[in-house]
């Protein structure tokens, strides 16, 4: 069954915190992983391989490039869900 | 009917001595960074990479497999005649043919053995081990020398971004002969052929004759390639623990090729090693040494005392082709 947004957000929120150290609460829509979030590109690619795992989804590794914003990741997802 | 004889060898076979040499000369990050318009600490953070070795402009890579090898065939206890077989791991030795094995076996004593080179880029030690291992099983070859060795220096771009600061010259051999107890696991190996584009090269030789282009120099896609190594190798990994016959528990080693820290951490968290296992991390001090990271490691930890004599290892190479393999060692 497809999540909703909410629901897509607080699981890629629990793999950045996991990730990064972060504070989940900190991974919020409009924020940017590498300017707000200062996440480089190989924590990033960690990240979509978790979230593939996570969402059951495919995230091929040319559009993650296109992943700026954690709203952009979690639109991607649920676009993706079958 | 007229029936051919085969030959069999011993039971198993085992890595009988290890021999190291490296660059001669110690790189920093802030030597490098300028032209790549980065920092010491950035490197230190993205790669986990403090320095690494390159060698003289003078120096070779048969050069530095000298060196390596000479070690190793006196930490065998044979005579460097005894050889029968030597196969090369490079992908960096600068002319097409002769390969770099029949040079060295010249250079060594041991001109007549059978002398082939390998092209497997970081996997080529470990593909190099299950060879020598197989031909000795098969009474093939009494004693197989194994070198594993790079001079990455040569064909690098100092401003490329991809891959450049992270490679170092080095060189590691191994002599592999027979043995009563098994000390050498089968080799879980094979590719992903598609991501063959992943890392290469910046052109073709044919390109560099027949265009005005730049020297042909290394480049990769790290993003991908990190993500192929952390979270597909250490399926690869689990394979060779299990066809050992053991459980990740029982290893007391792990020495993976030394291509980035942060590889190997990923690596560690999923595979299921035991808390204390001890790691090969010499990427912080030689950088990524290609087919000689593995047995530069595993000499590393030997020389600082880590590791003993009959230590269970497991080794696992992987890098350009995408190709890997790995298998369970017992440390000479």
């Amino acid at each position: 069954m497809a999540l909703s947004d909410t629901e897509v957000l607080a699981g890629l929120a629990e793999i950045v915190a996991e990730e990064t150290g972060l504070d989940a609460a900190e991974v919020v829509g409009d924020k940017s992983f590498t300017d707000d979030l200062d996440i480089d590109s190989l924590s990033m690619m960690t990240i979509v391989t978790l979230a593939e795992e996570k969402f059951d989804v495919r995230i091929p590794d040319e559009d993650v490039k296109n992943l700026v914003t954690v709203n952009d990741a979690v639109q991607y997802i649920t676009g993706a869900q079958s | 009917m007229t029936r051919i004889s085969i030959k069999r060898g011993p039971e198993f076979s085992r890595i009988l001595g290890l021999g190291a040499a490296r660059g001669e000369n110690l790189v920093t990050n802030d030597e490098l960074a300028g032209p790549i318009d980065s920092s010491d600490e950035w490197i230190r953070q993205r790669t986990g990479i403090v320095t690494r070795v390159r060698a003289n402009p003078e120096t070779s890579v048969v050069d530095l497999a000298e060196r390596a090898a000479r070690d190793a065939i006196a930490a065998a206890g044979i005579d460097a005649g005894q050889i029968t077989t030597i196969i090369f791991s490079t992908f960096t030795y600068p002319t097409m043919t002769p390969g770099a094995a029949p040079v060295l076996a010249d250079r060594l004593g041991c001109g007549t053995a059978a002398a082939y080179d390998v092209s497997a880029a970081c996997a080529g030690y470990c593909y190099a081990i299950a060879q020598a291992d197989a031909l000795v099983r098969a009474g093939q070859s009494e004693y197989v020398l194994v070198v594993g060795a790079e001079k990455m220096s040569d064909f690098v771009d100092p401003t490329d971004r991809s891959i450049s600061f992270l490679l170092g010259d080095g060189a590691g051999a191994i002599v592999i002969g027979p043995s009563t107890e098994p000390a050498i696991g089968p080799t879980v190996w094979g590719s992903k052929a598609e991501g063959a584009p992943l890392i290469d090269m910046t052109a073709s030789w044919l390109d560099f004759r027949d265009k005005d282009i730049p020297f042909p120099t290394l480049r990769q896609e790290g993003g991908s390639v990190f993500k192929w190594a952390s979270f597909e190798m250490p399926k690869v990994a689990a394979q060779a623990i299990e066809a050992a016959g053991l459980k990740p528990e029982d290893i007391d080693v792990f020495i993976p090729h030394q291509a980035n820290m942060r590889i190997i951490d990923q690596m560690i968290k999923s595979v299921g090693l035991r808390d204390d296992v001890v790691v090969g991390r010499d990427i912080a001090d030689s950088g990524n040494t290609s087919a000689a990271s593995i047995p530069l490691a595993t000499e590393r930890l030997m020389r600082d005392g880590a590791v003993k004599s009959g230590d269970i290892a497991l080794q696992i190479g992987f890098g350009a082709g995408l190709v890997f393999a790995a298998q369970v060692v017992v440390l000479p």
